[in-house]
């Protein structure tokens, strides 16, 4: 079997554009992958028009005076902006692609913010949104991209007017001073201490005084509505953020997504180059015709299908430990737990160059194994990546079923397990049975390879 | 042509091998035997069951039935498509299957065969790049590694030009010369005439006829009867219902 697998490599060897393909494709994926998943994603290029004159910018709520503009600025926390000066110049970056797209503040919009808020009933402001809809996929995350950035700022401008409201209702309670336009700082009685006031005039009043129930009635309110609108405050509180969340990992694994988006990149690469690998070089012998000479007596046909596993299992294993590397570098893994990535790798290239033999037995010659592994890799990876919910249940435990029966999930799961923690003898033992199920319909299916 | 010197030592003996496809009969109870240094030709039409024959020979087809024992020896494999690596080199082909061979001497045994074949100035050449004479030679060298007693052929000469299939019948003979019995199917009529000590009429998986060409001959009533050897062959065929 030694000599099979130096004369596989020897003609591997022989192939610089297979090993090319081979080899700088897993490099390319890994430092693709890695500096994708490293540098985070780009923000998108917005061109932004803001209309409001430098000296409207301002709303007055209660006593005070609040920027409106600086609400704008979150935005651009998440976007590249594009600073125009008009709404016809923000539309034109958007047609010329310059803009995936725009957004445009309106010149009354803190006139009507501020209608809004003193409920004159003229009208809630609006911000325009110009999209490019030359791409569907830029359309949509532009537009989510603007319209989660604009629900931040309609939360921050709803946060202050709650925190405004609840001043004002402490002076109402409690009394205090408070800026009222035009007349200036105004004090207020405040509902306490019209009760306190109310109370020690009522003490002054003989007992049958006629003014005495009528007053007695004012204090009762004044209590009421004191301890009321304290109650009211902390509702006020809940309504600027209704629903708190709390998050807690049940099951499955607890990953990052960048952490998952490589070991989904490195065991798609494993599976093209052992499936690829292993099929191509078993319909090789029967190619050039070796295989009835090996099998006469020089090799028996279970070390054939051994040593083909054994060579694409090698050449996956080499190649993605090195794509591992990289992105383990970039994306900052933890490197000691890096035998069990190999532990995992090296059964995952198994199951797959198990896999890639079964193909290649079937099929019998290189162009249709080439073909056949292609074929089959593709639903097998988008299956084994469909997440519980996404599917009706039933539809689900299919796909489950269907995804076991090949090297992709178990081997991802592994890879996950060895990268993040998490369980790993079970996808490991899964990887195992797959390798020798394949291994045993190579081993078949060769009855009928001459 | 020369004849085998009588009680030349057995070297192999097929005794009623017969090969089924599902309910297709491919060989029908085949018996016969080699002797060390005969040259025995297997001629038939197509469909006839030559190659199964000489695959069950060398042993990489299992038979349905019946069996083969070889008397000593090996049995080396020369199948008709040379199988050969041809992103190797003459040299590693040959290293390659001297090592699974488990040959003693590896280098000395492909020093011997390039030498054999005439190819030791193309040895470094990958197989591709070789002539189909060339890899014919390679093929038939291959399966010469082992020094085997018995050489079976398939259609050895079907991609060769006469000059390179002179050449060809000249090592040939000179294998069977030193006691190598010699085993090989040929549509070439002309061919197992001119350098077969017996032939083995098949046809439909039936062994119809063994002996000497000129027994063929005589069978369908001698020469004059037929125009030449592949007239015989043809009326041979022709009066068994074929």
């Amino acid at each position: 079997m030694r000599w099979l697998l130096l004369k596989d490599l020897q003609i591997l060897r022989r192939s610089p554009l297979l090993v090319a393909v081979l080899v700088g494709y897993s490099v390319v994926v890994s430092l693709v992958a890695g500096a994708a998943l490293s540098s985070g994603p780009s923000k998108p290029t917005v061109a932004f028009a803001n209309l409001v004159p430098s000296d409207k910018s301002e709303v007055a709520l209660g006593g005070r005076r609040i920027d409106a503009s600086k609400y704008s600025e979150k935005l651009f926390e998440k976007v590249d902006p594009i600073r125009v000066k008009t709404r016809e110049e923000a539309i034109e970056k958007v047609r010329s692609g310059e803009a995936l797209g725009a957004l445009v503040v309106p010149a009354d919009v803190t006139q009507k913010l501020q209608g809004t808020l003193g409920l004159s009933g003229s009208g809630r402001p609006t911000v325009e949104v110009y999209y490019n809809a030359e791409n569907p996929l830029k359309r949509q995350y532009v537009q989510d991209t603007i319209e989660s950035t604009l629900a931040e700022a309609n939360q921050a401008i709803s946060a202050e007017v709650l925190r405004e409201a609840a001043r004002y209702l402490n002076v109402i309670v409690a009394g205090g001073k408070v800026g009222l336009p035009i007349v200036g700082k105004v004090d207020i009685l405040g509902l306490r201490r019209s009760r306190a006031i109310i109370e020690a005039a009522l003490a002054s009043l003989p007992e049958g005084a006629p003014e005495r129930a009528t007053l007695e009635q004012v204090s009762r309110f004044a209590g009421l509505a004191a301890e009321n609108l304290d109650l009211s405050k902390p509702i006020l509180a809940s309504i600027s953020q209704p629903v708190q969340v709390k998050q807690k990992v049940v099951a499955g694994s607890s990953s990052s997504f960048s952490a998952f988006a490589a070991e989904a990149a490195v065991v798609t690469s494993m599976m093209f180059v052992a499936l690829l690998l292993a099929a191509g070089m078993l319909a090789l012998e029967r190619e050039e015709n070796a295989f009835g000479r090996l099998v006469r007596g020089l090799v028996s046909r279970t070390g054939l299908v051994t040593e083909k596993i054994v060579l694409a299992a090698l050449a996956a294993f080499v190649l993605t430990a090195v794509m591992l590397g990289i992105l383990g570098a970039l994306l900052g893994l933890d490197f000691g737990r890096a035998p069990l990535w190999l532990v995992a790798l090296a059964l995952g290239a198994a199951a797959f160059g198990a896999m890639g033999v079964a193909i290649g037995g079937v099929t019998r010659e290189v162009r249709s194994a080439s073909l056949a592994a292609f074929v089959v890799s593709l639903p097998v990876a988008a299956l084994a990546l469909v997440p519980s919910g996404a599917v009706s249940e039933g539809l689900y435990d299919l796909i489950r079923v269907v995804s076991g029966a090949f090297p992709f999930r178990p081997c991802l799961q592994a890879l996950d397990a060895a990268i993040s923690g998490g369980e790993l003898l079970a996808p490991l033992l899964h990887l195992a049975a797959l390798t020798l199920a394949f291994g045993v319909i190579a081993r078949v299916s060769l009855r009928r390879f001459a | 042509m020369t004849s085998v010197a009588a009680g030349a030592p057995l070297a192999l003996t097929a005794d009623g091998v017969s090969k089924e496809y599902g309910e297709r009969q491919a060989l029908q109870g085949v018996s016969f035997t080699a002797h060390r240094g005969e040259r025995i030709a297997i001629i038939g039409p197509n469909g006839a069951g030559k190659t199964t024959l000489l695959q069950i020979l060398a042993g990489s087809l299992r038979a349905s039935g019946g069996s083969v024992s070889l008397e000593e020896g090996s049995v080396g494999w020369v199948p008709q498509q040379p199988a050969l690596y041809s992103k190797l080199t003459v040299a590693e082909n040959l290293r390659l299957f001297a090592r699974l061979e488990k040959r003693p001497d590896v280098p000395e045994t492909v020093e011997r065969m390039l030498d054999q074949t005439g190819l030791r100035d193309r040895a470094g050449e990958e197989i591709s790049r070789l002539s189909g004479g060339n890899r014919q030679r390679v093929n038939i060298a291959i399966g010469l590694l082992a020094e085997p007693s018995v050489l079976l052929l398939d259609e050895p000469t079907s991609s060769l030009d006469p000059r390179q299939r002179e050449v060809l019948w000249a090592f040939v003979s000179g294998l069977a010369d030193a006691g190598t019995a010699v085993v090989y199917a040929t549509h070439n009529v002309a061919e197992a005439e001119r350098f077969a000590d017996r032939v083995l009429v098949l046809a439909d998986g039936e062994l119809l006829f063994s002996g000497t060409p000129s027994e063929l001959e005589q069978t369908v009533g001698g020469i004059a009867e037929a125009a030449d050897f592949e007239s015989a062959f043809v009326r041979f065929l022709h009066q068994r219902g074929h």
